[in-house]
């Protein structure tokens, strides 16, 4: 490690919980122990501050009413709630629409329910990530439960045109799930009035607490709890709430409302500044994703003819966090899904480095990162057998290893 | 999350080696482009002795890769072509004070260069036994298509007998639901193939077995275990049996091995299965047995 500061740019992971979020954390960890279930003096502040958080999400998400809220331990909670109530609630209908580069939480619980006999229409993208309208219309029908979809890709940062889609989904009657989580603190949410029937998020996304998110239930949705026991969450969610967590969550969606009007500017100049600063210095090197289309604190660039995890581990040398799609980073061999999905080559799917931005990210962060990531592709690619060192470009006969 | 050794680190950050090597006289490419993983190792072997004056790698891939590859073309320089051969991907996840158990594949992938080079420098042919398919098993790293192939020739049926067959899922135990489906998947495409005849006979729990009926049953299960111990250059030996005490030796390249109480605990089960009670394996020193090990004790 450097003696340099330490460079954050992985908010797409997780961010720095913000002081003021801890700050109103804190007494519900220590002298508000009460169960807000309670109904004497030791509960009532503790299920003020669960409404008062309510309210704060209700805001935030642009709710129309603060009971559409249901708080969750997690976004995947959230994902999974909301997908396995809708089959619940309309058992006649067999059917569910979402895409092949959602998050694991929504893929994965989709290919279980495929394995149970349910049909999922995967629609896929094209190679900047934006969704096959067609094949969606195409699966539109009355015989599908849920749709389910990403607003914007945790990779790429590209978006999904979800009001449109949540709009098409009403024709029949569909239920429309968003996974909100990348778009959260990064763009503004307005739901009331939107075709959006269920939305997740998570409160570690925006400078909250890991361990806690939200589901958006639109008033007056069918709806089968995931678990079951208490009343809490008005039967929505059994289970005693994490009450130091929601009501992070809950300050951290004030702070987050405000910080979309005060920061979006800035930080989409520092992630362009960062962006065009490394197409420019590293040749071979390309954008992945659709760059018009999404959120504004996320670049995900490909250095072709070097591996992920090889990269990454030299920035760590110098203080810098990033993250990468690279298979070898998860322990599987294949790149991430969403890389394959949009046909990046596998030269450049395994060299994808995620950079993701928060409101504490500064100008010294950017200018350490063009300082030092130029050199260290350089330093990659003359180990690499697809790179012709003495010429400074890729072989011009491409390498063809054995078992190819 | 990297759970990288010193040494490790070390290779990553100074490689050794990493250059083509010139005049090289003998090439190894091995890798996937699609698994991530790449290496290009040259040698340069002096034909009157046959031993290995320079090597040098380039390698596409993670922090591990580019170690193993340096620390490959470090331990084989000097060395002749057969004692290069004699080496192991264990050999080479040593010498950096291990490897995390999902990026062993990163030694065998230099291995693999190696014996491709050697075999580009004797003139052969290189049987390709590489197969890719979705990674099930990250402990051992076996893939689905690995699981099939085995499932389909020993006509498995249960998850049991993909652990006893593969070593798929026997450590960790995190990919048994992923091995339960691609055991299904075959079962449906061999629904009507003939039904499997237990060869191993049924056992009474009220009939206590007589010693030599129960050593009969346990070399039948180890007999079963062993083509995969042989597979992995190792191997298993019966010593004795004590009531619920069964003693074996592990052999070869088993003796040691990282994966050991694995492979014991894979024989603690098959042999509990065909005994019909719950044993425990004990290793032993080979030609030791209970008796033995007492009196070296007392």
């Amino acid at each position: 490690m450097s003696e340099a500061k330490p460079v954050y740019l992985d908010n797409n992971a997780t961010t720095q919980v913000a002081v003021p979020v801890l700050e109103a954390m804190l007494p519900f960890i220590s002298e508000y122990y009460g169960n807000p279930s309670s109904i004497h003096g030791f509960g009532a502040p503790v299920a003020a501050a669960l409404e008062k958080a309510r309210e704060q999400v209700q805001q935030f998400l642009g709710a129309e009413h603060s009971t559409e809220i249901v708080f969750t331990s997690c976004a995947t909670e959230a994902s999974n709630t909301a997908i396995l109530s809708a089959l619940e609630a309309y058992p006649d209908r067999k059917e569910i629409i979402t895409s092949t580069v959602e998050h694991p939480a929504t893929l994965d619980l989709c290919k279980q329910l495929e394995r149970k006999g349910y049909t999922v229409h995967w629609i896929g993208v094209n190679n900047k990530g934006r969704l096959d309208m067609l094949a969606f219309q195409e699966a539109l029908s009355e015989r599908v439960a849920v749709i389910s979809l990403m607003w914007a890709n945790n990779e790429t940062g590209s978006l999904f045109p979800i009001r449109g889609l949540a709009e098409q989904a009403k024709e029949y009657d569909v239920l429309f799930h968003c996974d909100a989580v990348q778009v959260a603190g990064k763009m503004p949410i307005q739901l009331s009035g939107s075709g959006i029937d269920m939305l997740s998020i998570s409160g570690h996304k925006f400078h909250g607490p890991k361990g806690v998110g939200a589901l958006y239930l639109r008033r007056g949705l069918k709806y089968r709890p995931l678990f079951r026991g208490g009343h809490q969450e008005r039967g929505r969610r059994a289970g005693t709430e994490n009450v130091a967590g929601i009501v992070g969550l809950g300050k951290a969606a004030e702070l987050a409302q405000q910080a979309i009007e005060q920061d979006t500017a800035r930080i989409r100049l520092l992630r362009d500044r960062l962006e065009m600063g490394l197409l420019a210095r590293v040749p071979f090197s390309v954008v992945t994703g659709n760059p018009q289309q999404r959120v504004p604190n996320t670049s995900n660039v490909a250095f072709e003819y070097v591996e992920g995890e090889s990269i990454l581990l030299m920035l760590n040398q110098y203080g810098i966090a990033a993250s990468s799609g690279s298979a070898c980073t998860s322990g599987s061999l294949e790149p991430s899904h969403v890389m394959k999905a949009m046909d990046v080559p596998y030269t450049a799917a395994h060299g994808a480095i995620r950079f993701s931005l928060s409101r504490y990210t500064t100008d010294e962060d950017i200018d350490r990162v063009l300082e030092v990531l130029p050199e260290i592709i350089s330093r990659l690619r003359l180990m690499s057998p697809y790179w012709d060192a003495a010429k400074g470009e890729p072989k011009e006969q491409q390498f063809q290893p054995q078992y190819a | 999350m990297w759970n990288y050794s010193e040494k490790v680190k070390e290779h990553f950050f100074s490689p050794r080696n990493a250059k083509p090597v010139e005049q090289a006289n003998a090439t190894g490419d091995v890798g996937s482009i699609a698994c991530g993983d790449a290496l290009s190792l040259t040698l340069k072997v002096n034909p009157s002795n046959e031993t290995i004056e320079d090597a040098g790698f380039q390698t596409f891939g993670c922090g591990s890769a580019i170690a193993s590859s340096s620390a490959l073309t470090e331990m084989i320089i000097g060395r002749t072509l057969d004692e290069a051969l004699k080496l192991t991907n264990q050999d080479i996840a040593d010498y950096l004070d291990g490897l995390p158990p999902e990026k062993m594949h990163c030694s065998v992938m230099g291995m693999e260069a190696l014996h491709a080079a050697i075999a580009d420098y004797r003139g052969e042919e290189l049987e390709d036994d590489h197969e890719e398919g979705e990674l099930i098993c990250k402990c051992f790293a076996i893939d689905d298509v690995m699981i099939k192939k085995v499932v389909q020739q020993n006509g498995l049926s249960s998850l049991e007998d993909v652990i006893h067959y593969t070593k798929a899922g026997g450590a960790c135990a995190t990919c048994h639901e992923k091995i339960e489906w691609v055991l299904s998947e075959c079962l449906q495409e061999s629904a009507k193939a003939p039904e499997l005849v237990s060869e191993l006979p049924a056992v009474d729990p009220d009939q206590p077995l007589s010693i030599v009926a129960k050593v009969r049953l346990v070399e039948q299960a180890l007999e079963k275990i062993r083509p995969q111990l042989q597979a992995d250059g190792g191997d298993v030996q019966l010593n004795d049996i004590d009531d619920d005490m069964v003693f074996v030796t592990l052999t070869g390249a088993c003796s040691g091995c990282g994966f050991s109480h694995a492979t014991l605990a894979m024989i603690e089960d098959a042999v509990s299965k065909v005994l019909g009670q719950a044993v425990t394996v004990y290793p032993t020193a080979l030609g030791s047995s209970a008796a033995a090990s007492e009196q070296e004790a007392s």
